[in-house]
């Protein structure tokens, strides 16, 4: 994943340094992405020297660091700082992952923090994601019945149809994989990408809904769903350990089944 | 001040909020017919409820007999009697239908064997009026409210609501008879000002956990609804109401449900005792949250905590065996490895009681309308404002909260505010034309702060003000500290007008969040340290040890606490109701509270 969507005509460029206080014995070096919208000037690479002794071990705790103490525009998605939210996704040391999740120890040398990659970055490391958001509405990710529910009861599901949302379901919309997978860099606007088959999946393999046809045909399409090569980047980068790749394999498999 | 170009919207209705309340109420108002908005400042499934764990309380009666009047009983008996008994009775009676319809809308509950609801053991639920625990609380594995938030939001683009995502509510425009006329909002992405007129403006923007130091909640739990009700000049209720969670991560303060001792887990100090036999012989390790919090204080305070400090306590699940904690309990399995660096299924997890719930909140009533009481009228409601979710005290919660009944609070009242709602506003029905300042306050504000060049960074006086929080209204209180505390809070609100901002931009200028964020929490946090000083008892999470029983004669009643512009708190109070809203259940009478 070396490679980045840059804002047109852009590479780029060295930026400032903050220095690490003096007496810091811990110190690590961060180099973080930085774009200001309002200047529309090229892209650049601050760099920060942070005192690992004074600072959290996440690199979204060295984030809050530097904006707390050090650099307060720098600007970042955060919100539940626990892993469930899915707002810091980025890019650190080369893959996509979480902020908060990502310990600052398991980086060898300096710490270098991207936005997600091929997205259109607002600013700094917030990325424009509103079309893998769109995306997501357009496979209709809700409950389709033509037979009413109980009036006054839950639907009957067994333990063992329910056992086949598990690592599906727990999906948090944080993107790591939509934004790794190369099939989606180049097809981006036709294909859906490995986040939003996870989402199609979810719904095509719950017992409890009943247009399970439907959901098929609209996949049914060389480029919605039969852009993914199984190059599997999108299973090893999920922050949460699910399996993208499996479920749009398994996608396949329903089509398969049908025909 | 610099001139702003302002985008004016008009609806029936703005939502502000997009949390479990938010969404729920969006759905409703969207039902009805009526034009709605729903502006977040982050994407819906960002929003707090996503990190509710444990389950969501309701007496489905799955797993053993129940009764929404048990559930009604252990929610009062919660709340230490400062609930009111009408919302409670409606709250608890709503929870077996609002159950069902999440399952309808696709929420994924983990299931029995015979294809139900799976439901837990939680702290405070009990069968019988109080007489041993019974499993209420349906739950998606360890992952409710993930699954709640997921399909409400799922539910709304069925219905195309209509959101404006990161867009950022500054302040209520209110008119000259007190009525809310609608409300000022920045979209982040592009740096513009939006003027939103509606016949009703909801507010659903959650708790204010960040007011101190160490909580369980998320960064943007800044009180943003509970700051634009004090600056418009209405009170805040019940504010010294915080809730301490006996099993936050010590350190990262991430939490671990209360639904880990509910499948069996339990808590040890370091004898190995497994001390909450003592506090609470019943319920043991599954006593009400305040109730085990001050057991965990006393034991450390008394020399027998954990760690190299002796200033922790263990819960421990080892003996749940791997299969168990995969299947129940896998989300904080995780949390527990990536936090504290333990394998739950060999070891103790380290915790303390941490912040997590604020009973207190804008006042309203079971219809979500706010409200703002005097002395003839306790029950006088702003025209045009509700209040739904963590943000508003309705109040179901009084002094306590039971685990499990806020993500149920939230879709019972958001729903509730739909059909209010629905009542109130005809689709179509004319607006009255908005006062010619309308908006002026916010702008003014927003212009101030983004130009603040003062001498002390946001990070620094929010690192002050969450600091007094958590020395000066912890677990257990005594005069000399809240007044204390008092002090310290009003000279921390004293540097606001000494403020600095680094990013003067309209684009995503976080640094300027931030500090509107702050001049929230401010509020809240001068709210609760000045009602908890007042008030002269202990009652659930406010407990005193210089005056160490609850005084029903003096001071079963509301605390209501305005904070002015300059940071000036009046406080009144206003009575507790002591009927029900049907003739099916009776007024449950005070009594000890003992687990
Ligand atoms: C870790 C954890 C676990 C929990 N587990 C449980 C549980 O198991 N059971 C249970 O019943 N309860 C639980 N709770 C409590 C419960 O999750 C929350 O009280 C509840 O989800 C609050 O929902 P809400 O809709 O009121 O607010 P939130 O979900 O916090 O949503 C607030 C919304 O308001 C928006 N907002 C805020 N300010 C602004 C502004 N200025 N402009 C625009 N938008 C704004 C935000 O974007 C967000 O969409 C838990 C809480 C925590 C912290
Ligand atoms: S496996 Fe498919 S979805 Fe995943 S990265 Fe490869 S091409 Fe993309
Ligand atoms: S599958 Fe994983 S990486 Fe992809 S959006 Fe969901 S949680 Fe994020
Ligand atoms: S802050 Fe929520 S996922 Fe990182």
């Amino acid at each position: 994943m070396a490679e980045f969507a840059l804002p047109a005509n852009s590479r780029v460029q060295q930026g400032k340094t903050h220095k690490a206080p003096a007496g810091a014995k811990n110190v690590r070096v961060f180099k973080i992405y930085r774009y200001d919208p309002d200047t529309g000037a090229n892209p650049r690479l601050d760099t920060y020297e942070i005192d690992l002794d004074d600072c959290g071990p996440m690199v979204l705790d060295a984030l809050i660091k530097i904006k707390n103490e050090i650099d307060s525009t720098l600007t970042f998605r955060r919100s539940c700082r626990e892993g469930i939210c899915g707002s810091c996704a980025m890019n650190i040391d080369g893959t996509n992952t979480l902020a908060c999740l990502k310990p600052i120890e398991d980086v060898k040398e300096d710490v270098k923090i991207y936005p997600l990659p091929h997205m259109p970055v607002v600013k700094d490391l917030v990325p424009d994601l509103t079309v893998p958001y769109a995306q997501l509405a357009s496979i209709k990710p809700y409950m389709q019945t033509q037979t009413p529910p109980p009036p006054d009861r839950e639907r009957l599901q067994s333990p063992e149809e329910r056992a086949k949302l598990d690592g599906l379901w727990e999906c948090i919309l944080c993107f790591c994989c939509q934004t790794s997978c190369p099939s989606y860099w180049w097809n981006g606007d036709r294909y859906l990408g490995p986040a939003i088959l996870l989402q199609a999946a979810r719904w095509i393999h719950d017992s409890r809904d009943e247009n399970t046809g439907e959901r098929l045909d609209a996949l049914e399409d060389p480029f919605r769903l039969y852009r993914c090569h199984t190059i599997m980047n999108c299973t090893k980068t999920c922050p949460k350990g699910l399996n993208p790749a499996k479920a749009i394999g398994s996608i396949k498999e329903k089509m398969i089944e049908r025909r | 001040m610099a001139s702003y170009q302002i985008i004016d919207h008009t609806y029936d209705v703005v939502v502000v909020g997009a949390g479990g309340a938010g969404l729920r109420a969006t759905l409703g108002m969207g039902a009805a017919g009526l034009k709605t908005a729903c502006i977040t400042k982050v994407f819906p499934t960002r929003s707090h409820t996503v990190a509710a764990q444990g389950g969501i309380g309701a007496s489905l009666g799955n797993m053993a007999e129940d009764n929404w009047r048990w559930h009604m009983y252990d929610t009062v008996k919660g709340s230490d009697w400062l609930g009111d008994q009408d919302a409670i009775e409606y709250m608890c009676r709503e929870a077996v239908p609002a159950v069902y319809e999440l399952e309808h809308f696709g929420v994924p509950f983990s299931r029995t064997e015979d294809g139900r609801i799976y439901q837990r053991p939680f702290g405070g639920h009990m069968s019988n009026f109080g007489e041993k625990p019974v499993q209420r609380a349906c739950a998606a594995a360890d992952r409710t409210g993930h699954a709640i938030l997921h399909t409400l939001y799922q539910q709304c683009l069925k219905h195309n609501a209509e959101f404006l995502v990161e867009y950022f509510a500054i302040d209520l425009i209110m008119d000259q008879d007190g009525a809310c006329r609608g409300v000022v909002a920045w979209n982040l992405d592009d740096g513009t000002l939006h003027r939103f007129r509606a016949h009703q403006v909801v507010l659903a923007t959650g708790g204010y956990g960040r007011a101190y130091f160490s909580c369980t909640s998320a960064h943007t739990c800044t009180g943003d609804g509970q700051g634009m009700v004090a600056r418009a000049g209405l009170p805040l209720q019940d504010m010294e109401f915080v809730q301490f969670h006996p099993t936050g991560i010590y350190g990262s303060g991430c939490l671990i449900t209360e639904g880990a001792r509910g499948e069996g887990g339990y808590l040890t100090n370091s004898n190995g005792d497994r001390f909450m036999e003592r506090y609470a012989p019943t319920a043991k390790d599954l006593a009400s949250r305040d109730v085990v919090s001050r057991a965990m204080t006393m034991e450390i305070r008394e020399g027998r905590g954990v760690g190299k400090q002796n200033d922790h306590i263990y819960l421990h699940l080892e003996h749940l065996g791997a299969e168990t904690l995969n299947l129940r309990l896998p989300g904080i399995s995780e949390t527990a490895k990536i936090f504290a660096g333990v394998d739950v299924t060999k070891e103790p997890i380290p915790v303390l009681p941490t912040v997590h719930y604020n009973m207190g909140g804008i006042p309203t009533n079971y219809h979500g309308e706010v409200l703002r009481p005097t002395k003839d009228d306790p029950e006088a409601i702003v025209p045009g404002l509700m209040a739904i979710g963590e943000a508003a005290c309705v109040s179901v919660h009084g002094a306590n909260r039971l685990g499990t009944n806020s993500l149920l609070d939230i879709v019972v009242f958001g729903r509730a505010a739909g059909l209010r709602a629905a009542e109130l506003i005809k689709p179509g029905m004319t607006h009255k034309p908005l006062p010619k300042d309308a908006g002026d306050y916010a702008i003014a504000r927003f212009d101030r702060l983004r130009n603040a060049n003062g001498s002390e960074t946001t990070a620094a006086i929010r690192d002050r003000m969450q600091r007094t929080m958590q020395n000066d209204a912890a677990v257990f209180r005594t005069q000399e500290s809240l007044a204390q505390g008092c002090n310290n809070i009003d000279q921390v609100r004293g540097m606001l007008p000494s403020i600095k901002i680094t990013d003067r931009s309209l684009i995503w200028n976080s640094d300027l969040v931030e500090a509107l964020e702050l001049e929230n929490l401010m509020a809240c946090a001068q709210a609760t340290l000045h009602s908890a000083e007042a008030r002269k008892e202990s009652r659930g999470a406010h407990a005193r040890e210089d005056f160490q029983d609850r005084d029903d004669v003096n001071w079963m009643k509301h605390s209501l606490a305005w904070v002015d512009d300059q940071g000036k708190v009046t406080l009144d109070y206003r009575p507790v109701h002591t009927w029900t809203l049907t003739d099916e259940i009776d007024y449950i009478e005070p009594k000890a509270r003992v687990y």
